[in-house]
């Protein structure tokens, strides 16, 4: 809520002159949800500070909704009126938008001279911790200092929040210096980005001109600007699901865990061709793909013409819509396209749709079942949808303790209910197989360890003739 | 000529072009009824005599064909229809929808014809096309009926087609009007010690009557009241005394005290006795050697009269306006009240598949798994332990000739009656009673409810309760509920519940508040209610609880294997607790608590389902609070003082012209740094570490259902009054809830009812909720809101914002709509009580579950999350 720049450059009241606001005054402008004031706490001729204060009416942001724009705010209760996010940049570019692009009348011979400039942002709400302020602002040559503020001093065990007080130093023209933090700051945020309008977001990137391009963050700079268009069944969704479950937060820090462990060897491509290859053996020729994801293994599929008919099946409608986007099923031929279809559905229900299939690959699906209701999923899948063959996967436990940074007795995947050791994944395909009628036999996919076993197990599935 | 059709008939008119079809059908069935190919060319190509258009009219047709006749409705075509490849398709429709296809041909002299579309300026295809048509007619009329006719009718004189008149027949198995009472009877096979024993038990008491013939014997079973008897069939083979159950139900059904549908015994033995050349298997020979023991003068025609009776027997019985089916083997919805020859296959038969099992008897595909229809409908054939019933329908036949018993049901009563059988006279080829050592049987709903079907959650959906009548879910919330349900939700089993969403009072114009009491208490005076009840409302998070009073109980009632005796689950049907430890503690703890209060005993039951709010918030709440509330309070406490500051330094400058600004400003910020504080003071008071379970307190507010009831119909002082008895038994654990009755119409006692909450809520208490005293009320507009929360005015800024209570942002905010909130509020309402009572009536899961899924999916629905 308050962006606080001070000089020691001597005379430092030329500040008011680079910013275009009077060091004597207490000027206030209207924004569309509250109000910027610009006033200086001091100015002398030896240091002089100017803050830029945002006042920012809550009930105003949130009868905003409904509207053309998109919803500003998931909840009615939040930080913005306390933080500096995109609210703030919007603000600079209201206040100080002839500093910005870099003209002042008064002192031309100052605009483009760089001088010990300091900046400090109370409270900037960081994602990803310290480390992000660090890759942010050092590659533009900032000294930086931080203090993060806790949840809540009564509750220690709550922890640190987001939340940082900080300044960054360094020598600057006042126009580079509000640039970097224009742009900058709702980088650090990360959340639903306040834009007036579509243009807000090119004049965001405008302002990154000449540094952003060099910058060894680019990538993720932009990346955040990415503004996110919910559809109705995502708002709906996101209604029912817990904080930690909702699918609008958007790439997060850090890669997930499950992927970047896995990543090292290359664990989903093998998977991926060994289940490819178990399906092929099978002389299946309609295959279902149950959890299909975000469909990299139909891209496998689709690419085989031994599979006449493909099926991707997932729970979660933005995975699907996620594979549509990727496989771009709305632009393949129309022969190809009568190949594969992609339907929404649970393996907790019986699904006559699934009906009639000569095999069904289950992909690191099992362990993301609560085990009270795998039951469910045994009966739809072996007594109901019974394909001839089904092709199953997933992680071996014991191989776990391989990685040294997954913390022993975790999951690999926050949100896997279980995860099997060899002798535990065996007893359960075995006793399937002889309730329901199929062969079974065991592939190990990935480095096997002589004490872990593989990281992924594998079973396929054969269902015993009738005749 | 009179023609006599079935009601349930295709009716093909069959004709050349200008013979009067169009005319004749118009006279004699509704416009509805008749599909005509010219109109359908007219509604493809605007021409109805484009013949270009045929194929695509003809293909609309069969398909509205299909669809009328999967409806049940009668249709008529009127098309040339004189070649047979025309006809075919119209058989093979009536076929696959058990209609009865019914030709009426209407042939006149060519010259007549061609007179008539000649008066037709339309019509301008040569005179070939009308010779053609009739020679085509001609060839086609010798073989017609083969083709698979039911009835052919031919008229071929325009006094007779002029003259006809036409009489839609009911179907012998449409007994729609027949209202009972009826006792279903189950396979008898001879056992005619143990029918008349059943009869008698049932209240049938033997008349004397004079029989013309001397074959049958000379009584009758009746029922004083009219009851009437309807056996489910299987008369004959294997058992002792074959001929006297022949002779006792033909008597009955003689006499109008009974009906009875064929088995497939009954079938066999009517083939056996034409000469047909049939196996004496499976008991066949006994009935044989009772009839080869008759004397030779009587033997022949009382054989004669037996295939009389046997064979004219109707394969099933729709009773009571369509509630009842009765039918040897059961039967499909879809072929109920139909008439063909796969209609009768089925209900004498089953629907067997061409596999066998390991005593070499045909495997039988369940039908009643997949059994959707309204209809209730009570079989035989296949001897089961106990009568079980499954998706609304019932087998009865419990193996009286194996040694099982002979069965009865008692309709609409739905009480079984049985007598057990005198001794075992068959060895059944297949066990059909279960070993005494297996573990708790489950019904054979159980046994199919652990498994759910998306077709009956997925999609638009329109679900039906008693309170509110028909409840809509769309399709994107059932999408979203889908998801949730299927990676988050506990078994379904245990879901027999979900609470509904809660209005808030409409806004107070008080200074200074959003909320007060004189709100709720006019909205249901002024609904015409005298009386209401305020109770604290707890804040914590909402919990339902579901217990059973030991394992055996969660097996018996709930289906459930795990090791668990009951369930805590949150308001979207997610565990409560990952910790299943803590878990159980808590149930355990509850469970005690109502075996000292004598709960179970009292409540005849051995499970009960409680609404309660489980404390503290922070139990559950972690990531609602770090990333909303501690988030808003920790990024408040930490800028507002920075802003502050620099406001105080810009005064401390004395700039003669901001002075004033600064000031002002600065008075602003320090409001709102108090309003931050106060903010952080309220939700702390609902924060408290949980490490063990004395942390712990449940509230429980309504005492939902026990076993066989769901206390809707009690008022919420018997509720309050009954969970604090059993709540004084923990008191550690278990939190009674303080409340006050309030008599809208007595000043006093409303004023008392406001001081209450102001008393409360100055003290930390989140609120109140205002309840009418009794449960469910309607008023002027239908059904009223059960519940309507009031809060307390520093528990608001949780949910409004620190600076809400300012007069600037309380004018704003008092704009809010609640009918959007009000009206969720009852379809959840209506649902969650719908899913109790269905649960309570042991309906199969797949009906409460489609409750519970509507109010997942109602939850979904965007609404202001502040209300």
């Amino acid at each position: 809520m308050l962006l606080t720049m001070t000089t020691i450059h001597a005379p430092a009241t030329d500040l008011g002159f680079l910013l275009h606001k009077h060091p004597d005054r207490f000027q206030s402008f209207s924004l569309s949800v509250g109000k910027a004031h610009v006033f200086y706490p001091e100015a002398r001729a030896d240091r002089c500070t100017a803050c830029l204060l945002l006042e920012i009416d809550p009930v105003a942001m949130v009868r905003r909704r409904g509207q053309d724009q998109p919803p500003l705010l998931d909840h009615y209760v939040n930080d913005r009126p306390y933080v500096a996010s995109s609210l703030m940049s919007v603000a600079m570019s209201r206040v100080f938008g002839t500093a910005l692009s870099g003209n002042c009348q008064h002192r031309p011979a100052l605009v483009g001279q760089a001088i010990d400039l300091s900046a400090t942002i109370d409270v900037l709400p960081v994602r990803g911790g310290e480390a992000i302020l660090h890759r942010l602002f050092e590659p533009l040559g900032y000294e930086i200092e931080a203090t993060r503020h806790p949840f809540d001093e009564q509750f220690p065990e709550w922890g640190e929040s987001p939340y940082y007080s900080v300044t960054i130093r360094g020598r600057k023209t006042v126009s580079e210096l509000l640039r970097h933090l224009y742009v900058l700051i709702p980088v650090f945020d990360n959340e639903k980005h306040y834009f007036v309008g579509e243009d807000e977001l090119e004049k965001l990137l405008a302002k990154g001109e000449g540094w952003l391009t060099e910058h060894p963050e680019k990538e993720m700079i932009s990346k955040r600007y990415l503004k996110y268009r919910s559809s109705l069944y995502r708002q709906a969704l996101d209604s029912l699901l817990d904080e930690s479950e909702q699918t609008t937060s958007e790439v997060s820090w850090t890669p997930r865990r499950e992927e970047s462990l896995e990543a090292s060897l290359s664990l989903n491509e093998q998977r991926h061709g060994t289940v490819l290859a178990a399906l092929r053996a099978s002389g299946a020729k309609r295959v279902v793909d149950l959890g299909c994801g975000e469909g990299k293994l139909l891209r496998e599929l689709l690419k085989e013409k031994q599979f006449e008919q493909i099926l991707g099946m997932d729970v979660s409608v933005r995975s699907l819509e996620i594979t549509s986007n990727r496989l771009k099923l709305d632009r393949l031929s129309e022969k190809k396209a009568a190949r594969i279809k992609l339907m929404h559905g649970s393996l907790m229900y019986r699904d006559r749709r699934l009906e009639g299939w000569d095999a069904a690959a289950v992909v690191e699906v099992i362990e993301h079942l609560n085990p009270p209701r795998i039951q469910a999923f045994e009966r739809v899948l072996f007594e109901f949808a019974k394909p001839t063959t089904i092709v199953l996967t997933t992680p071996n436990r014991e191989y776990n303790i391989v990685w040294e940074s997954l913390p022993a007795g975790s999951f690999r995947h926050a949100d896997h209910r279980f995860e099997w050791t060899r002798e535990e994944f065996r007893t359960w395909a075995k006793d399937i197989s002889k309730r329901y009628a199929y062969h079974c036999r065991f592939i190990s996919i990935g480095p096997e360890y002589e004490n872990y076993g593989p990281p992924t197990q594998m079973v396929v599935f054969e269902r015993v003739s009738a005749s | 000529m009179q023609i006599q059709i079935p009601k349930l008939s295709l009716v093909v008119l069959i004709g050349p072009s200008g013979v009067g079809k169009t005319t004749f059908a118009k006279k004699h069935f509704l416009p509805t009824e008749i599909l005509s190919s010219d109109v359908c060319r007219g509604l493809v190509s605007n021409d109805e005599n484009d013949q270009s258009a045929t194929s695509d009219a003809f293909e609309i047709l069969h398909q509205i064909a299909a669809k009328r006749l999967a409806r049940g409705n009668l249709t008529v075509i009127d098309a040339t229809n004189v070649q047979p490849e025309a006809r075919k398709p119209f058989i093979e429709l009536a076929r696959k929808y058990h209609f009865l296809p019914v030709a009426i041909v209407l042939n006149l002299p060519e010259s007549l014809c061609q007179q008539r579309n000649k008066e037709r300026p339309d019509r301008n295809f040569g005179p070939h096309v009308i010779r053609q048509q009739r020679s085509q007619l001609r060839r086609s009329l010798r073989r017609m009926k083969r083709e698979g006719f039911r009835h052919l009718f031919i008229l071929d004189r325009e006094e007779s087609i002029n003259g006809a008149t036409i009489e839609r027949v009911p179907l012998w198995n449409d007994q729609q009007k027949e209202n009972g009472p009826f006792d279903i009877i189950g396979d008898i096979h001879g056992c005619c010690d143990e029918l008349e024993a059943l009869l008698t038990e049932l209240g049938y008491q033997q008349i004397e009557i004079s029989q013309t013939s001397g074959l049958w014997n000379d009584s009758v079973f009746q029922h004083p009241e009219n009851r009437k008897a309807v056996f489910v069939g299987d008369l004959v083979d294997r058992g002792p005394r074959v001929l006297d159950t022949i002779r006792l139900v033909r008597n009955m059904v003689h006499h109008g005290s009974a009906f009875c549908v064929p088995g497939n015994h009954d079938v066999k033995l009517v083939r056996k006795l034409r000469g047909k050349n049939v196996r004496l298997t499976h008991g066949l020979a006994e009935t044989m050697a009772e009839f080869d023991s008759l004397a030779e003068e009587i033997r022949k025609p009382f054989i004669k009269e037996v295939i009389q009776f046997l064979d004219g027997l109707i394969s099933h019985y729709v009773f009571d306006e369509g509630r009842l089916v009765v039918a040897h083997a059961g039967l499909k919805e879809e072929m109920q009240g139909r008439g063909s020859g796969k209609v009768r296959e089925f209900a004498i038969y089953g629907e067997a598949s061409d596999e066998t099992d390991e005593h070499g008897l045909p495997i039988r595909s369940d039908w009643a798994v997949d059994y959707r229809g309204r209809a209730k409908v009570v079989y035989g054939h296949t001897p089961v332990e106990e009568p079980n019933w499954l998706n609304g329908t019932v087998n009865i036949d419990t193996g009286c000739v194996f040694g099982g018993k002979l069965t009865a049901l008692r309709y609409p009563e739905m009480e079984f009656v049985s007598i057990p059988a005198r001794k075992t006279y068959c060895d059944p080829i297949r066990p059909f009673q279960a070993d005494e050592n297996s573990s708790v049987p489950l019904s054979a709903q159980q046994k199919q409810d652990d498994f759910l079907d998306a077709e009956d959650v997925i999609g638009k959906r329109s679900i039906t309760t008693r309170l509110l009548h028909r409840v809509t879910i769309r399709e994107e919330n059932a999408t979203a509920a889908l998801e949730v349900m299927s990676r988050f939700a506990v078994n379904p089993q245990w879901l027999i519940y979900l609470p509904p969403t809660m209005s808030p009072t409409e806004t107070s114009a008080e200074p200074g508040l959003l909320e007060h009491p004189a709100e709720a208490f006019s909205y249901f005076r002024s609904q015409g209610l005298p009386q209401v009840i305020c109770q604290e409302k707890h804040m914590g998070s909402r919990a339902i609880v579901v217990l059973c009073r030991d394992q055996k109980a969660a097996q018996e009632r709930f289906g459930i294997f795990e090791e668990a005796n009951g369930i805590i689950y949150t308001r979207t049907g997610r565990r409560f607790f990952d910790d299943t430890l803590l878990e159980k503690q808590l149930l355990d703890r509850l469970c005690n608590a109502l075996e000292s209060s004598d709960f179970w005993n009292r409540f005849q039951t051995s499970w009960v389902c409680l609404d309660c709010e489980l404390m503290p918030w922070s139990a559950k709440a972690q990531a609602l609070l770090h990333q909303q509330y501690t988030a808003v309070g920790a990024a408040g406490t930490a800028s507002l003082p920075k802003a502050v500051f620099a406001l105080e330094q810009g005064l401390q400058r004395n700039l003669p012209d901001s002075q004033e600004q600064f000031a002002q400003k600065l008075e602003h910020f320090r409001g709102r740094r108090q309003n931050v504080k106060r903010f952080v003071e309220a939700y702390r008071q609902y924060c408290w570490p949980t490490d063990t379970i004395e942390h712990y307190r449940l509230a429980p507010f309504h005492l939902l259902a026990t076993e066989g009831h769901v206390y809707h119909d009690k008022n919420h002082f018997w509720h309050l009054k009954e969970i604090a008895a059993f709540c004084q038994h923990d008191q550690q654990l278990l939190l009674a809830t303080d409340f006050r009755v309030v008599d809208l119409l007595d000043e006093a006692s409303r004023r008392a009812g406001i001081d209450w909450w102001f008393d409360r809520t100055s003290r930390g208490s989140e609120g109140m909720v205002v309840k009418p005293f009794e449960w469910i009320n309607r008023g002027k507009k239908g059904l009223l809101q059960p519940a309507v929360k009031c809060r307390g005015k520093e528990y608001l800024r949780i949910i409004y914002g620190p600076d809400y209570d300012s007069e600037q942002n309380l004018s704003r905010l008092r704009g809010r709509s609640l009918g959007r909130k009000r009206s969720l509020a009852l379809r959840e309402f209506a649902l969650g009580m719908e899913a109790l009572e269905r649960f309570v009536r042991r309906e199969p899961l797949r009906r409460v579950h489609e409750c519970v899924f509507g109010i997942l999916a109602l939850e979904s629905e965007p609404v202001d999350p502040r209300l």
